[in-house]
C-alpha cells in the first residue's frame, strides 16, 4: 500500500524540475496515440517542434499565439488568487473584441485609436466579469456557474451582432466590418505577424507579478484569497477586493480580445477566439498562478497548438491530439505539482 | 497490576532532522487510566499517531496483550481494539447520531442496520452513561455531545483502549465534569484510557498514572498523580520550575473602553441583551461564562465585526461610530481572536503577513499603495526575537508553527502598536505551561503600563489568577461582576448557571 505524506520541505531544485519532467511524461503518454495513428513518434514529435520552435518564424507564429493565452492566463490567475472563479475569460475576451472592433472602425490617428482600442476592449471585459462578481457579494450566487453561463451569453451577442447589424452587405458573411487601416498594431519584424500587442502581452506579465506580490492590493488579494475570514477580521473589505479583482481580471482578458483585432485578424467573427478563454484556465493552472509562470505555460500551450497543426498537416494524424496533449500536459502537470507538496511513502506491505 | 492491553517499547520517529519520538516506552493496563503529558512539540500527538496507525515509527514495536501487532492504519489500530477522539471531530455534520455511527460499518445485504445500531446504541449508552439522540443531526449537538459521540462511536466499534487528546480543551468546564464520570466508569468497567492534557488538576483529577514526555523523550514517570503537587509535576514537563505570575498592585486609571446598553439580534449564536461594562487603564476584565452565553457576539462587537443593534461603545473616550475592524483598531484597540487558525491568521501565507495584516495599510509597512517589503520582515524578525517565535524564519508558512508560537506571534501583531486596550478570547487556549505563562506574563506587563486588558475565557484558575475583576455572562446578559479578591470558582459557577441573580 502506498500513502502521501506531507512534505517537511521541498528542495528548490524540484520547483524546476518536476514541470520539465511533467512535460516529458506528456510526450511519452501521447507518443502511443501518436503510433496508433500510423504515424512515426520521433517524426512527428520533430515536425511538431520545428513548426513550433525550429526556426525565427516558427517562434514568431508561436508567439503570436501565445499572446491571448498570456492575457487570459493572467486574468484567471489574478482571479483565482482571491478565489474569484471566474471560469468567463472566454466571454470577457470576445466583449474586449467587440468593443475594440467598434473603435477601431472609427477614423482617426493611429495611436489614438490603439489606444482606445485598448481602454474600450478592457472595460468591455471588466464590466462583464463585474456581472459573476456582483452576483457573488451581492446575493451570494455561484462565481463558477455565473461566469461560466455568462460565456454564452456573450458569444451568442456576439453572433446577432455579426449576423445582424455588422453583417458583411457585400458578401453576405457573419464578420464585422474592418478596422481602419491605421488601426492595425504595427508589425514589429517584417515578413512576420509579430505584432505590438504581443511585447504588450510580454510586458503585462511582470506588471501583473508587481502588482500581486509587491502592492496592497496584491497584498489583499492574495489573503482574501487564503482566508477571507481572517482578511475581515484584519480590517480588509473583502466584498471591495473581490470587485477590485473582478475589474483587473476581465480587463486583462478583454485586452486578449483587442490584442486579436488590433493584431491579427482586424475584425470580428465568430471563430476570432478558438477558446483561449479556457486555455486561460489551464495556462493559469500550469503556472501555479504566479503571473511570471503564465509566459511559459502559454508558450508551451502555443508551441503545442501550433506544433500539432502542422504535425497533423505533415503526418496526417487528427489534429485533436493538439488537444490531447494539452490536456495530458495540465493533468501531469498537477501531479507533478503535488509531489512539491508530498512524498509517496510505501507502508506495510499487503498481509 | 494486571499484564497491560497495550505495550510500545523504544519508539523512535523522525520527521527530517527532527526526533519527535526516541526510544519512548508507555503501556496500559485494562482499567487503567494513564495521563500522557508534556509540553507543545513535546511528541504526545507523533506517538499517539504511531498507535493509531497514522504513522510508521522508525524503530520500536507496539504489543497488543502480549503479541506484536502491525499497526499501519486506523483500521488495523481499531481491529486490535484501540479507538481516538482526536482534537477536531471527525463527524458528518448533516447526518444524524446513529448516521455517523454506522459509517463504515457493513449492513446486512448493502442495506443499514438500523435496528442492530440502535440496540448497541442503547446498550453502550447504559453501561457507560453516555446518552445520545440517535436521531439528532450532528449540526445541531453541542460540542460536548459530538465529543460523546466521538467517544461513543469508538465503542461502538469495539475499543478496548481509547485515547482522548486534549479533551477538555474544547469542554465547558461543567460538561468536563460529566466526561471525567463517563471515562471513570469505562476504566472501572475494564477500558483502558490514554488521556492527553496540559492541565495537570484535571490530571492529577483523574488518571491513575502519568508518563511525561519532554523533547521527544520519556521525563518521568508519576505513579500518584493524585498526592503529586502540579509543580512538581509541571518540573518535570518543563526541565524547570514554574512560578506562577505574580499580579502586583495596580492603580486603575480613567476608563479606555466603555459599552453601555449594547444589545445584538439572535440570528447567529447568542443575543446580547443591555451589556453595560467598562475597563479601565492598568486593569485586567475577566469575561467568564459557560460558552455560548454571548461571549463571541461581545467579542465580535468590540472588536468591530458586528455592529449591535443598541447601545453605545467607546474607546479611549471616543465613541465608536462605524464598528469596523479599521475603526476600532485606529482608536487603539488591540484584538486576539477566539479562534487563532481560523481568525487570527492566514496559514498558507508567510508568518510575517499575517503579522502585518490589520496594518498593511499603515505607513509602518506600505505607501502609496506600495509595499515595503523590507520593512515588514524587519518587522516581524524583530518580533520573532521578542516574542521567542519559534519558527525557521519570518517567510515560513504559518500553519507550521504550534499553537503557543502562534499565539506568540498574534500577540505581538497587536502589542507592537501599544493599544490602549486589548481585547482576548481563551488566550491559552490549547498552549501549554510555557507558553501560557509567556502570554499571561506579558497581559501583566501591559497592565502595569496602563493598558486595559479584556479576557474572555472558560479557565476560572486562569481568570482567576490574571484578573482584577470578573464578570459573568449568562445568556447574553452580565449576571454579575465580582471583585477577584471577592470571587472564588463556586461563587462564580453559581453565576454562570445564573442561580445567583446580582452579586
Amino acid at each position: 500500500m502506498f500513502r502521501l505524506e506531507v512534505r517537511s520541505s521541498t528542495p528548490a531544485w524540484f520547483n524546476l524540475a518536476l514541470p520539465l519532467l511533467a512535460i516529458a511524461v506528456t510526450l511519452i503518454l501521447c507518443s502511443g496515440l501518436i503510433a496508433l495513428a500510423g504515424a512515426g513518434v520521433l517524426e512527428s514529435y520533430g515536425v511538431m517542434f520545428t513548426a513550433s520552435l525550429g526556426d525565427s518564424y516558427a517562434i514568431t507564429e508561436t508567439l503570436v499565439r501565445a499572446a491571448p493565452m498570456i492575457f487570459t492566463g493572467l486574468a484567471v490567475a489574478v482571479a483565482f488568487r482571491a478565489k474569484f472563479w471566474n471560469i468567463g475569460a472566454e466571454g470577457q475576451l470576445l466583449a474586449g473584441a467587440v468593443a475594440s472592433c467598434f473603435v477601431g472602425a472609427i477614423p482617426m490617428p493611429g495611436p489614438l485609436a490603439m489606444l482606445l482600442m485598448a481602454v474600450a476592449g478592457a472595460a468591455a471585459g471588466a464590466a462583464v466579469a463585474l456581472v459573476p462578481a456582483t452576483l457573488r457579494v451581492r446575493f451570494k450566487v455561484d462565481d463558477v456557474v455565473s461566469s461560466l453561463l455568462l460565456n454564452s451569453v456573450i458569444y451568442y451577442a456576439l453572433m446577432a451582432l455579426i449576423e445582424g447589424p455588422w453583417k458583411d452587405s457585400f458578401s453576405g458573411y457573419p464578420i464585422s466590418p474592418p478596422i481602419e487601416d491605421s488601426a492595425n498594431f504595427p508589425v514589429l519584424i517584417e515578413g512576420t505577424r509579430l505584432h505590438l500587442g504581443v511585447v504588450v502581452a510580454l510586458i503585462a506579465a511582470p506588471l501583473i507579478w508587481f502588482l500581486i506580490a509587491r502592492t496592497t492590493l496584491g497584498f489583499r488579494i492574495r489573503v482574501t484569497g487564503e482566508n477571507p475570514e481572517a482578511a475581515r477580521y484584519g480590517g480588509i473589505h473583502v466584498e471591495r477586493v473581490l470587485l477590485s479583482t473582478a475589474l483587473l481580471s476581465g480587463a486583462l482578458a478583454g485586452l486578449a480580445g483587442v490584442g486579436e483585432v488590433g493584431g491579427v485578424h482586424f475584425q470580428v467573427m465568430s471563430d476570432i477566439s478558438p477558446g483561449y478563454g479556457y486555455s486561460g484556465i489551464v495556462v493559469a493552472m500550469l503556472a501555479r498562478l504566479n503571473p511570471l509562470g503564465v509566459v511559459p505555460a502559454a508558450i508551451f500551450l502555443a508551441a503545442v497548438m501550433t506544433g500539432a497543426e502542422a504535425m497533423s498537416r505533415a503526418t496526417g494524424v487528427p489534429a485533436f491530439l493538439s488537444d490531447v496533449i494539452q490536456g495530458t500536459a495540465l493533468l501531469a502537470m498537477l501531479v507533478a505539482l503535488l509531489f512539491t507538496a508530498y512524498r509517496i511513502r510505501r507502508v506495510g506491505a499487503a498481509s | 497490576m494486571s499484564a497491560p492491553f497495550i505495550e510500545m517499547r523504544g519508539i523512535t520517529k523522525s520527521f527530517g532532522a527532527v526526533k519527535a519520538n526516541e526510544a519512548v516506552d508507555l503501556s496500559v493496563a485494562p482499567g487503567e487510566i494513564l495521563g500522557l503529558l508534556g509540553e507543545n512539540g513535546a511528541g504526545k500527538t507523533t506517538l499517539m499517531n504511531v498507535l493509531f496507525g497514522a504513522y510508521a515509527p522508525d524503530a520500536g514495536e507496539i504489543l497488543v496483550q502480549g503479541r506484536k501487532a502491525r499497526i499501519t492504519s486506523s483500521a488495523d489500530a481499531l481491529a486490535a481494539g484501540i479507538g481516538m477522539v482526536h482534537q477536531h471531530f471527525h463527524l458528518a455534520p448533516r447526518l444524524t447520531v446513529l448516521e455517523n455511527l454506522l459509517i463504515g460499518i457493513p449492513g446486512k445485504s448493502g442495506r443499514i442496520d438500523r435496528a442492530g445500531g440502535l440496540a448497541r446504541l442503547a446498550e453502550i449508552s447504559r453501561q457507560y452513561g453516555l446518552t445520545l439522540d440517535p436521531d439528532l443531526p450532528v449540526s445541531a449537538l453541542s460540542v460536548g455531545e459530538q465529543q460523546r459521540l466521538e467517544i461513543v462511536k469508538a465503542l461502538f466499534r469495539g475499543a478496548k483502549l481509547l485515547i482522548l487528546d486534549e479533551p477538555t480543551a474544547v469542554l465547558a468546564p461543567s460538561e468536563v465534569d460529566g466526561l471525567f464520570s463517563a471515562l471513570r466508569s469505562m476504566a472501572a468497567q475494564g477500558l483502558g484510557i490514554i488521556f492527553i492534557s496540559h492541565k495537570l488538576n484535571e490530571v492529577r483529577a483523574l488518571t491513575h498514572r502519568c508518563t511525561v514526555l519532554r523533547h521527544g523523550r520519556v521525563a518521568g514517570r508519576v505513579d500518584d498523580p493524585a498526592n503529586t503537587t502540579s509543580a512538581a509535576m509541571a518540573e518535570l514537563m518543563c526541565g524547570h520550575e514554574i512560578v506562577p505570575p505574580a499580579r502586583g498592585p495596580s492603580t486603575p486609571g480613567a476608563d479606555v473602553l466603555t459599552l453601555a446598553g449594547i444589545s445584538t439580534s439572535g440570528h447567529s449564536g447568542t443575543a446580547l441583551r443591555h451589556i453595560s461594562l467598562a475597563v479601565r487603564a492598568g486593569e485586567i476584565l475577566g469575561i467568564a461564562g459557560v460558552s455560548g452565553n454571548g461571549q463571541r457576539a461581545l467579542a465580535e462587537v468590540i472588536s468591530g465585526m458586528r455592529s449591535p443593534d443598541a447601545g453605545q461603545m467607546t474607546i479611549a473616550g471616543t465613541r465608536v461610530t462605524r464598528f469596523s475592524p479599521r475603526e476600532v483598531q485606529a482608536l487603539g484597540l488591540g484584538r486576539i481572536p477566539e479562534d487563532r487558525m481560523t481568525t487570527g491568521l492566514v496559514t498558507n501565507l508567510p508568518l510575517a503577513d499575517s503579522m502585518v495584516l490589520p496594518r498593511i495599510g499603515t505607513a509602518a509597512f506600505s505607501a502609496k499603495g506600495l509595499l515595503k517589503p523590507d520593512a515588514i520582515r524587519a518587522f516581524a524578525e524583530e518580533q520573532i526575537k521578542a516574542f521567542d517565535i519559534r519558527c525557521p524564519g519570518p517567510m515560513v508558512r504559518a500553519g507550521a508553527l504550534s499553537g503557543g508560537n502562534l499565539q506568540k506571534a498574534l500577540l505581538a501583531r497587536e502589542l507592537a502598536f501599544d493599544p490602549k486596550v486589548l481585547v482576548v478570547s481563551q488566550p491559552t487556549r490549547g498552549l501549554d505551561i510555557g507558553a501560557a505563562r509567556f502570554i499571561h506574563e506579558k497581559f501583566l506587563a501591559m497592565r502595569a503600563k496602563g493598558c486595559g486588558i479584556i479576557v474572555i475565557g472558560e479557565d476560572l484558575e486562569e481568570l482567576l489568577v490574571l484578573c482584577d475583576r470578573i464578570a459573568v455572562m449568562y445568556e447574553g446578559r452580565i449576571a454579575g461582576t465580582l471583585a477577584s479578591a471577592d470571587a472564588t470558582v463556586a461563587r462564580l459557577g453559581l453565576l454562570m448557571t445564573g442561580a445567583e441573580g446580582r452579586a
